[in-house]
């Protein structure tokens, strides 16, 4: 039987071997940033099926989420007579937590789990292997384009998340419940600060980009090669990611507004 | 082996050993692949044949021993100097390992695109040449998934011959292959080596097939080299093991039975 101690000892250092590859991983990755300037195509076919293709879901979530901020805030600020600060509070909850937060969760699931199968797939079927071969690396030809991808993509979806959730909350607000609309626009222009709120969300939001990226290139290409491995890696990708977004959303906050 | 010049040597392995984890899958292989010939890795399965092309290919890295190509060891290279050194090898994979996103006509093409700046009007003779070679010139407008075993093989060695290297290598070729495709195969690895004058390894254990077209044959199992010699050689030899596995009897010194207690002792012990 295996001491528990034993058990323990190995799973740490498991992780921490992991954990270091997956910076190694990073790096390489990273530095591939040079050969792919010279090659911006594959970049813009990645944006294209990362940032484009989970245009949608944003969007659609977005005025979703903006929609039940305005219904939630108007009933809680009635009470206090102060239905017309609706827009600040819309405006505030999505660049600064909801927007990054929200859209990072959906953006792994979207676009970090399709990577990491796809990868994981080329990686099962020997195409990663082929590549290496014909002297092609795959670092440089799949991995660096579809993890800086990643990183431009999720603060423009971000962006665009928070815009949707502000509309969304002026038509329930402004449209549904009748608070009066130059005060929710003219009091959001007042209250939001540009530095403190759009910046430090779109930080936190490139933050998120990194890590669900990184997250999702490794899993795929560190995964084993078979179906179940692959369907495992995927799985590890939205967990890993909704656990590193919602830790780093605590520690950035507080960094940037404690 | 017959005695050969140096220079006629293209890839030389070294006293090679490699484990995995705790497993040992070679200690101490000594193979000469000769320039121009068809040079046969046989053994049964699960003696690391595969895993000899990825290292010969420097993806994998042997924990003693040295590979050789063209005189350069290819595990001290640096990672831009062996991906050079890789355009001079094809590699066919077992499962073909197309690119399963392009057609026939872009997988072949890929090497191509991605190493030269030839404008498309050559590139687009040159992929047509492949793949006349292959006889699919026909099916380039064709997706991977929409290919038969043997046709994809057949994709992946005109997109191996692409960039017209020194060297290709099979790895199991004829596996799960029906008898009409095995056979043009088989035709095709030979025609191509001698119309391109290309060096090629063949890992198989597809016996007589392999045996007729191979110019030179190592039988590898238990992590060595058992025997080497040209087809007539290995038919001729008195080895019990040699004439196990050339002729396929199920029993030998390589045994039917995987390593156990005693049938009897089996049966008394009842269930654990």
């Amino acid at each position: 039987m295996v001491n528990p101690v034993q058990m323990l000892g190995r799973s740490a250092l498991t992780f921490f071997e992991r954990l270091g590859r997956a910076h190694l991983f990073l790096m390489d990755a990273l530095w591939g940033f040079f050969s792919m300037v010279m090659r911006p195509r594959l970049l813009v076919q990645q944006l294209y099926s990362v940032g484009v293709l989970s245009f949608l879901i944003i969007l659609i979530s977005g005025l979703f989420v903006g929609m039940v901020l305005g219904l939630q805030g108007h009933y809680i600020l009635s009470n206090f007579g102060a239905e017309e600060t609706l827009g600040v509070l819309v405006a505030a909850s999505l660049v600064r937590e909801l927007g990054p937060v929200v859209a990072a969760l959906l953006f792994s699931g979207r676009a970090g789990s399709a990577l990491t199968a796809e990868i994981g797939l080329m990686k099962a079927t020997e195409q990663l292997s082929g590549m290496e071969m014909m002297a092609v690396d795959p670092m440089r030809r799949i991995i660096t384009p579809r993890l800086f991808a990643g990183i431009l993509s999720m603060p423009l979806l971000a962006a665009i998340f928070s815009m949707m959730g502000i509309l969304g909350g002026y038509f329930v607000g402004v449209g549904l419940l009748g608070v009066d609309e130059g005060a929710y626009w003219s009091q959001m222009q007042s209250k939001i600060d540009f530095s403190a709120d759009i910046i430090n969300g779109v930080i936190k939001s490139f933050v998120f980009g990194v890590v669900v990226t990184w997250i999702a290139v490794f899993e795929g290409y560190d995964s084993i090669p078979t179906s179940e491995g692959v369907s495992r890696a995927t799985t590890r990708t939205v967990v890993h990611s909704a656990f590193a977004i919602l830790g780093l959303d605590f520690v950035l906050t507080a960094l940037m507004f404690g | 082996m017959n005695q050969v010049d140096d220079n006629d040597i293209l890839v030389r392995v070294r006293d090679l050993h490699f484990q995995r984890g705790t497993r040992p899958i070679f200690s101490g292989a000594n193979i000469d692949i000769q320039r121009g010939k068809i040079t046969a890795i046989m053994g049964p399965s699960g003696t690391g044949k595969t895993t000899l092309l990825k290292l010969i290919g420097g993806q994998l890295k042997p924990t003693q021993g040295a590979i050789e190509f063209e005189g350069e060891n290819i595990h001290q290279l640096s990672r831009s100097k062996l991906y050079k050194l890789r355009r001079k090898m094809g590699m066919l994979f077992q499962s073909g390992a197309l690119l399963t996103d392009i057609s026939v006509f872009d997988n072949v093409a890929y090497p191509i695109r991605e190493h030269t700046n030839l404008p498309e009007s050559l590139v687009h003779h040159l992929v047509l040449m492949k793949l006349q070679a292959v006889g699919l010139r026909g099916a380039r407008h064709l997706m991977p998934n929409e290919l038969s075993g043997g046709m994809a093989r057949r994709v992946a060695l005109a997109r191996g011959i692409a960039l017209d290297p020194t060297m290709i290598m099979y790895d199991e070729p004829f596996t799960g292959q029906d008898p009409i495709s095995m056979g043009v195969l088989v035709q095709l690895i030979k025609l191509i080596n001698d119309a391109l004058g290309l060096t090629s390894v063949v890992v198989s254990h597809d016996v007589q097939e392999t045996v007729s077209i191979a110019d030179y044959i190592y039988l590898v199992s238990g992590g060595v080299v058992i025997e080497h010699g040209t087809p007539e050689q290995l038919n001729a030899s008195t080895s019990e093991w040699v004439q196990q596995f050339m002729q396929g009897l199920a029993d030998g010194p390589a045994h039917f039975h995987y390593p156990a207690e005693t049938y009897l002792d089996d049966l008394q012990a009842g269930v654990k």
